[in-house]
């Protein structure tokens, strides 16, 4: 990788395009009142094509992504992303389809939505999926108005408050404020998982349900789930899984076998679709039976969701099949458990046994702080880590420890790309006691160095300005 | 049993990590779950397929959908894509990165995620844009919630029912779990009304207003007097804009909106039944802070360079948890990028042009459907651009232009019938249409 | 060792009231801004608000953190130190210079539960 400084604006010359379009065969419209007119000049860039492509590609130049390298980013799954399902999403007899188009035009795709929702509900024991969320977060909101539905649909209107545990993503207890609910906090025991004697007392008859990511963002199996379904169903409340965390039950334990009434998918996480830079995703979401008669009265995005990103998940799901939907869950179980049964004696393993597809260690163990020079961090180590060509694991979540470093290989590594992981994490462990200032300054090798980030946060500049 | 090529392990890997850890088979590492939740059935799956296969089912499923030309927009257009965008959104540095954390190795994605807030700024005229959002309707829903978040004491949000329906539903959807009330402005000849929009904001509690900048009609609106009326009582004024046609059309900016909403895909998106589209926001500098999103900001690094940054990160859900505005986590990213490479290859002149052939072609189709005879106008006179509706006399219409090879004539609730047409769309297509009107 | 000064009160959340007759100058302490490192963004009321005691009344925001501000007193904003706005760095410089919001007070015994300068020391240990 190597530093390219321009921006498209600063490649613009006046009297340039890069567009191409048919004479105009048309008698000239009359002009739209002035009153309505743009009367601002616009600035936009002007490009030939090939500096447009060039540009670009030396942009993506600087990007790392899982088709450069290994991108053990906990509770994002980067696996790897097959190339087919961008040649089937690709299909102009799906791509020109709009959205609008009544049922009787559109019957492939329309095929695409049912076996997708029977495939899905097989995989996680659901009864019935939406595709309308766009992203996990999305789909997060949309079953938690589900929930609520659930509720007012019985008349039982006082039911505004949600569980969520310390563990649990951020996204969580925003998701639930905006969905117009009280988050409660429920406390984790020593070993990670929820303290069932810290939830009782609060499951009150104004707790709409639960919200629950298992495994959680530690990694581990809630082993009591069973006992905290009956116990939220016996006081009337609801299970939401958050599907974060799905890859590791790929084809071992299906959600709505541990009593979830809700639940969503990431299909950019689990089903291998391509995470895009941070979009365009999809989050289905999953409902028992109970809540089919909620879901019309939900609408939560344009027309059916992200299609072109439930077409690649299809893709997948084909290609998965039966026979190979239980590998995905235990490879990627396999991988986290080697990682962390290699480096423990080097980074501190805060709960032991086994994880299911992602494990968090809290720094490490010697971190070589001595006289005046400070210890090396979780970012120190993330930093250096980039030095070495991998990309850095999650760092600073779950906010249970202060140095978390969370790991999440996927299925999609092999055991060379591992090994050479670990072999590095042992490196910069060692170069941490020696000195960690080879940490601190880290990275050398990327095409930048750390940013001045509080600048930035201080005096923000969001957008171009020439001379700047 | 076939192998699946995605996944490396060969037994002899199985085993040595198997060893590392001390276990002895795959199901040692699920211990942890309860025997009772072990799947024991057969997953209800097909049987794997080869790419081969992959490709022969999904070309049956292309083959069962109709391929027809579209002559309908109501919230998605069928602009022209530049074979530019594909290939470069194709580039796998772009196509299979995640958000820009580790920003050391995403200086790709951090720089096209400020060209693009550039040129939605440029486009909307407005001071900030965000990294984007999922679609149109659900930046509808977080600018509803921004609006209340502004301005603290208001409670209630005003929906032009010129809005499209779609936009309406999904904003409604959250408000009602969000808490927000919503009210009503009327359309009166084929406008916003603003003495109804008056009347409501006499009420004092009005956070915001949403006006679309061209109609579910496709008329252009007249926005005159909304913002110093809104803007009396200390509310928003939102405008939902195409922001193809800002190219041409008085800008939020210009109207003194607070915020400019809308849908990305008229910039060159295909139609892909309905997604994935990209969401715009922009706003005024002084509601920055409280905008939804990721946003990224220009700083230096160690050596004084010029790099980019997530910035203002503490509005979000990671750090302010269930205070944040918004659960939003990432953004539409590659559809940024695509709406970016789209404007940088149209520049100013490009868009123009795309208007100016959009609009041509529709007025022409306008003027030719009622020279058949078999329509009324509906709001004579009324600006338009690319789209507009009609009365139609006999029912049926849509029907009958599939079966000629035609999406047109799409109904509305109110019973006309909305034709688009764009830069896409031939004189010999168009012609095309109107005598397949004629033959009934 | 973090700055304290004599004659001010201070609150469990760590903001500091120095007291002129029924109007009270409210800030952050300096263990408070240390605790919170480079200040980015000062979260502020309007004037004219009313803030009660105990109650969230702003924010501080750093880069990677977002940390309330809760008023130890109640009654009206009648001034917010318009200069933290583009210069939010003040708070980390003089963190007992940089008043963050002027409030007339209306119930100025709510002052008794606050701690002395001495009381404050031991509630963060140093």
């Amino acid at each position: 990788m190597k530093y390219y400084d321009k921006l498209i604006f600063e490649c613009s010359r006046e009297g340039r395009c890069g567009y191409s379009l048919p004479r105009n065969a048309f008698p000239a419209a009359g002009e739209l009142p002035a009153a309505l007119r743009r009367q601002a000049p616009l600035a936009l860039p002007q490009v030939s094509e090939p500096d447009v492509v060039r540009h670009y590609t030396n942009l993506s130049q600087m990007n790392f992504g899982v088709d450069t390298g290994f991108y053990p980013l906990g509770s994002c799954t980067m696996k790897y992303n097959p190339k087919i399902n961008e040649e089937m999403a690709a299909l102009q007899g799906f791509q020109g389809l709009h959205p609008l188009m009544p049922a009787r035009l559109t019957e492939g795709a329309c095929k695409v939505y049912e076996e997708m929702d029977k495939a899905l509900a097989a995989i996680t024991g659901m009864y019935k999926f939406t595709f309308a969320p766009c992203a996990g977060a999305h789909g997060e909101l949309t079953g938690l108005m589900l929930m609520r539905q659930y509720h007012i649909n019985r008349g039982d209107l006082k039911r505004t408050k949600v569980i969520v545990p310390d563990s649990a993503h951020g996204t969580n207890p925003a998701s639930a404020a905006v969905c117009g609910l009280e988050v409660v906090e429920v406390k984790s025991l020593a070993n990670g998982r929820i303290d069932v004697e810290a939830l009782k007392p609060l499951l009150t008859d104004e707790v709409a349900g639960i919200m629950m990511t298992n495994p959680n963002t530690l990694g581990l199996f809630e082993t009591e789930i069973g006992t905290i379904a009956a116990l939220v169903h016996a006081a009337g409340g609801l299970l939401y899984y958050d599907g974060a965390n799905m890859n590791p039950l790929m084809g071992v334990v299906r959600p709505g076998d541990m009593g979830f009434d809700i639940m969503h998918l990431n299909l950019h996480k689990t089903f291998s679709t391509p995470h895009g830079g941070g979009g365009p995703g999809s989050g289905p979401v999953g409902v028992a039976r109970k809540l089919v008669d909620c879901l019309p009265a939900i609408r939560v995005s344009a027309f059916h969701g992200n299609f072109g990103v439930i077409l690649r998940a299809y893709a997948y799901i084909l290609a998965l099949g039966q026979e190979h939907l239980r590998k995905v869950g235990q490879y990627a179980v396999l991988s986290a458990n080697y990682i962390k049964e290699s480096l423990k004696d080097v980074y501190k393993l805060p709960i032991e046994g086994v994880c299911k597809h992602e494990f968090v260690f809290d720094g490490l163990i010697n971190d070589g702080a001595h006289d005046d020079v400070p210890g090396a961090t979780t970012l120190d180590v993330a930093k250096r880590l980039l030095d070495y060509g991998f990309h850095a694991p999650t760092i600073y979540f779950p906010l249970l420890f202060h140095q978390a470093l969370m790991i999440e290989p996927t299925e999609t590594e092999s055991k060379e790309t591992i090994d050479a992981f670990i072999e590095v994490m042992r490196k910069i462990a060692a170069e941490a006691a020696q000195d960690p200032n080879i940490l601190h300054d880290a990275p050398h090798n990327t095409p930048i160095s750390r940013p001045d980030e509080t600048t930035a946060a201080r005096n923000p500049i969001l957008k171009y300005q020439e001379n700047s | 049993m076939a192998r699946l090529p995605y996944l490396p392990h060969t037994d002899a890997d199985i085993q040595a990590m198997l060893d590392k850890i001390g276990v002895k088979k795959l199901d040692e590492l699920y211990s942890d779950v309860p025997a009772e939740f072990l799947h024991k059935g057969v997953y209800a799956l097909p049987p794997a397929m080869s790419e081969q296969e992959i490709r022969d089912c999904f070309a049956s499923l292309e083959a069962m959908n109709a391929k027809l030309k579209v002559f309908v927009g109501a919230g998605a257009y069928d602009h022209y894509t530049p074979a530019v965008i594909p290939y470069l959104c194709a580039r796998s540095e772009f196509l299979t990165a995640y958000t820009p954390y580790q920003c050391e190795i995403s200086q790709g994605t951090l720089r096209y995620i400020f060209e693009y807030q550039s040129l939605i700024c440029a486009l909307t005229g407005l001071d900030v844009s965000n990294a984007s959002l999922y679609d149109g309707p659900t930046a509808a829903a977080e600018a509803m919630k921004m609006a209340v978040a502004c301005t603290r004491k208001k409670t209630r949000v005003l929906l032009s029912r010129g809005l499209l329906p779609h936009v309406m539903e999904v904003v409604e959807t959250y408000a009602r779990f969000h808490g927000v009330q919503i009210g009503y402005v009327p359309v009166m000849n084929g406008q916003t009304c603003p003495n109804c929009l008056k009347a409501e904001l006499a009420k004092d509690d009005v956070a915001g207003v949403i006006v679309p900048s061209i109609n579910r009609y496709g008329i252009v609106e007249d926005h005159t007097g909304f913002a110093d009326a809104i803007h009396a009582q200390k509310g928003l004024l939102i405008e939902y804009c195409d922001p193809s046609a800002l190219a041409v059309v008085k800008t939020p900016g210009e109207w003194d909106a607070d915020i400019a909403i809308g849908d990305g895909q008229p910039l060159g998106l295909p139609l892909s039944y309905g997604g994935p589209y990209v969401g715009f926001m922009a706003v005024k500098k002084e509601h920055m802070r409280k905008m939804p999103g990721r946003i990224v900001g220009q700083t230096v690094d160690k050596e004084g360079r010029r790099v980019f940054v997530l910035t203002l990160q503490a509005r979000e859900q990671h750090i302010k948890r269930e205070k944040a505005t918004s659960n939003i986590c990432s953004n539409e990213s590659l559809m940024a990028l695509w709406v970016t490479i789209y404007l940088s290859l149209m520049g100013p002149e490009g868009l123009k042009e795309v208007n100016k052939l959009s609009t041509d072609g529709a007025h022409y189709l306008y003027g030719e459907l009622l020279k058949t005879g078999q329509f009324e106008e509906v709001f004579p006179g009324k600006p338009f651009l690319k789209e507009f509706v009609l009365k139609p006399k006999q029912a049926g219409l849509q029907e009958r232009l599939e079966k000629a090879g035609f999406f047109a004539a799409l109904p509305t609730e109110e019973g006309y019938v909305s034709f688009c047409v764009t830069e896409k769309r031939t004189k010999a297509e168009i012609d095309a249409l109107v005598k397949a009107v004629k033959e009934g | 060792m973090s700055k304290i000064i004599e004659g001010l009160k201070y609150s469990q959340s760590h903001e500091w009231v120095k007291v002129e007759g029924n109007i009270a100058y409210i800030g952050v302490t300096d263990f408070a801004q240390k605790e919170m490192g480079d200040i980015t963004y000062v979260d502020m009321p309007e004037e004219g608000d009313d803030v009660i005691a105990g109650e969230e009344f702003g924010a501080l925001e750093s880069v990677k953190a977002s940390s309330e501000l809760i008023s130890p007193v109640s009654g009206t904003v009648v001034l917010v130190n318009g200069e933290l706005e583009d210069a939010p760095e003040k708070v980390n410089e003089d963190a007992y210079g940089a008043w963050i919001i002027k409030v007339e007070m209306s119930l100025p015994s709510e002052l008794d539960a606050l701690m002395d300068a001495a009381a404050y020391k031991a509630h963060i240990g140093e």
